[in-house]
């Protein structure tokens, strides 16, 4: 077991012990006679290996690392003792099981004895986990989860807190917008929808299913596809007879990517045009270019606000890559209201637990209190506008924008 | 014009599937070697390529072109300095299989973690002649056109190699009667090394031309082993028209159900042809059933 813990568990170890080290020669006196840990030790076993990889590199692991250096930078959290306390790192690979995850969840709580642990990737492993962290009474905050579960789910587990909402909440909100769109005249009633048949797209594809027809919209085409299917022309192929006026794909990153690829090939450019999971990503940027105009997609960003401009750039300094503009501001956030949560309770989990629920946090997205243990403020709906992923729904939260509709059309 | 979209998907989609399983079906059916880091290698030359377009600013079919040489010579390597002391002490019996299988096994491991340490888990990608070309009113990408062109010619050629020409005859030789080759002359185990070898420049072509198209991370080696392994089988160890036939059945099934029945059946037809063909034919499409 032991050749699994990586060497960046060994590296935060070297930095931890230095810093603690320095630490303790500069405040030898008064400070170390003082009560409270000399550490905080904080555990998580995300996928380094297997499918869930890339989305645990883009989104979850830059965020931990950036974390721990900043905490550890500034000498450690600052407890109530007015005492700053480091941060070590004991780190899984699930290899992309949930199976692997629960076991290396248990491990870190029996054997490594952290005081915190930071959840995994995704929604499938969250759910999975969620039953261990709740057995050992430790905080869950799960923020890279949707699920339409989560309302029932933090009455099952009082420590849990989701960030990301649920399928529903972005079906409905992205319906319901396209629907304003309509009685403005932007566009006609016909929706063409493709989803992966995977936790995500099945979620977020039956919650725009049910409300399609309520919102006075037709839907011409729905249908799902495998996980990793490599080519997705015979069905854009097919969408594009159909001339619909919106394309919706809740969709996987590298479908993400071949769905836009393959829409620009055969020229398809209906006036609102909708993928899923990757598109938020850098990657897709990248790759698009100025392709990306007018492409929507869940999640988003307020690209003016300072606060967030700050955080993008630290995240580049200290990873040497961008953050995606859907999940990984909000992963940020949890990690901000954990550590703010230890400095005002301690070292204590059901006093931590306690804080998250019902205290008011200061987050690179505002003073922010969570409602039902759940993340309130939510881009429901996103769009790329001069080469950033802006937020246009709620259109009535703080630096929204108004979509570009019909979408640009593709430039080659 | 629907039947030219079809016919085009599933061309182009077929081709690829060939393309990534030819290389597979010479080390497999005639080096005897059951390379599972093949999808490794695969990936590896995919990076390699993202490397050099972005970083280096080459063009992907210089890259191309340095890549077969280069794929066919670290084959090579890997064949004479890893698999040889497995291929001596095992006299290339059926016990090969299986410590060949335990090898490669370690060895996807090593190259998939070296790619991880170098380039994250992250996707990667980029774009290049992803242009529509219009054939008969139908938009196709260049990019899968030139898969599919690189597929037929890679198919046919080596077919026609390993039919007509005297190396071939000796490496069809190996192919089918490893035991008896010497009796005539035939040096088995240089023969083998070059036939693991070609594998090796053709998945480093595969790898490159797939990433044309298709996004990849450093775990993906495994997706496409799995796919060329089904093909190998399908199209018959070591025949590598079998492995363009199969791949081809394989892509204009998944095409036609994707288009007329229900894209999310795709799998299931995938794996019932695959089943079927098994069943009627267990070598395979142009297998034969004794060596």
């Amino acid at each position: 077991m032991n050749t699994r813990r990586s060497f960046l568990r060994r590296s935060a170890l070297l930095t931890a012990s230095a810093a603690s080290l320095a630490f303790a020669t500069l405040a030898a006196g008064p400070a170390a006679a003082q009560a409270g840990p000399d550490k905080i030790r904080i555990g998580w076993a995300v996928a380094k290996t297997g499918p869930n990889a890339p989305g645990v590199a883009t989104t979850v692991l830059p965020n931990y690392k950036l974390w721990v250096e900043e905490i550890n930078a500034a000498g450690g959290i600052q407890l109530k003792s007015g005492k700053r306390v480091p941060v070590e790192v004991v780190e899984y690979d699930d290899r992309s099981s949930s199976e692997e995850a629960v076991r290396a969840i248990e491990r870190l709580v029996t054997q490594d004895k952290v005081d915190f642990i930071l959840p995994p990737w995704g929604t499938g492993t969250n759910l999975a986990v969620g039953p261990t962290f709740h057995k050992h009474g430790y905080p869950l905050l799960a923020a890279t989860a949707v699920t339409d579960r989560a309302p029932d789910l933090v009455k099952r587990w009082p420590n849990a807190f989701f960030f990301l909402g649920t399928g529903h909440g972005y079906g409905e909100a992205l319906v319901s917008y396209l629907e304003q769109e309509r009685k403005a005249g932007k566009i006609g009633t016909k929706v063409a929808m493709m989803s992966v048949a995977d936790g995500f797209g099945v979620d977020l594809g039956g919650a725009a299913r049910k409300v399609v027809a309520k919102h006075g919209f037709e839907l011409v085409y729905d249908k799902t596809y495998p996980v990793g299917t490599q080519d997705l022309s015979p069905m854009l192929n097919e969408i594009k007879a159909l001339a619909p006026d919106v394309f919706i794909a809740f969709s996987y990153p590298p479908d993400t990517l071949g769905i836009t690829d393959q829409a620009k090939v055969i020229g398809f450019n209906p006036k609102v045009f909708y993928t899923g999971v990757g598109t938020q990503f850098p990657l897709y940027k990248n790759k698009f270019g100025a392709n990306v105009d007018g492409v929507m997609s869940l999640g988003g960003i307020d690209a003016d606000d300072p606060a967030v401009q700050a955080y993008f750039r630290r995240h580049k300094e200290v990873t040497g890559q961008e953050p995606d503009r859907f999940a990984s501001p909000i992963v940020w956030v949890s990690l901000q209201m954990l550590q703010q949560a230890i400095e005002r309770v301690g070292v204590d989990r059901a006093a931590v637990s306690k804080e998250l629920a019902g205290g008011t946090f200061d987050t690179i997205l505002g003073q922010v209190k969570l409602v039902d243990r759940q993340w309130p403020k939510l881009w429901w709906v996103g769009q790329w506008q001069d080469g950033e992923f802006r937020g246009i729904a709620p259109t009535d939260r703080a630096g929204a924008r108004p979509a570009v509709i019909p979408k640009p059309a593709w430039k080659p | 014009m629907l039947i030219v979209d079809v016919l085009l998907a599933g061309f182009t989609l077929g081709g690829m599937y060939a393309l990534i399983a030819m290389g597979l079906t010479l080390q497999y059916g005639v080096a005897r070697i059951m390379n599972l880091s093949y999808g490794e290698v695969l990936v590896m030359s995919a990076f390699g390529t993202w490397f050099a377009v972005t970083r280096l600013d080459w063009n992907p079919v210089a890259v191309l072109l340095a890549s077969l040489p280069l794929g066919y010579l670290a084959s090579w390597l890997i064949y004479r300095v890893l698999m040889m002391p497995l291929v001596r002490r095992s006299g290339a019996g059926p016990a090969l299989e299986v410590d060949s299988i335990l090898a490669t096994f370690g060895l996807l491991f090593l190259l998939q973690g070296v790619l991880l340490l170098a380039f994250g888990g992250n996707y990667y990608s980029y774009s290049y002649l992803s242009q529509p070309v219009d054939i008969l009113g139908s938009q196709v990408a260049a990019n899968r056109l030139v898969v599919l062109g690189f597929a037929a010619a890679i198919g046919l050629g080596l077919y026609l190699l390993l039919t007509r020409s005297r190396l071939g005859t000796a490496v069809r030789a190996v192919a089918v009667a490893p035991r008896f080759a010497p009796l005539v002359g035939i040096d088995v185990w240089r023969l083998s090394a070059i036939a693991f070898g070609i594998g090796g420049a053709l998945v480093a072509g595969g790898g490159t031309l797939l990433s044309m198209f298709l996004p990849f991370s450093a775990t993906m080696g495994v997706v496409f082993a799995m796919k060329a392994l089904v093909v190998v089988i399908m199209g018959g160890v070591g025949n590598l028209l079998g492995c363009l036939v199969a791949g081809l059945m394989l892509g204009f099934a998944e095409t036609l159900v994707a288009r007329f029945v229900d894209p999310g059946l795709t799998l299931a037809v995938n794996f019932a042809l695959f089943l079927l063909v098994l069943l009627l034919r267990p070598a395979g499409l142009f297998g034969r059933v004794a060596r």
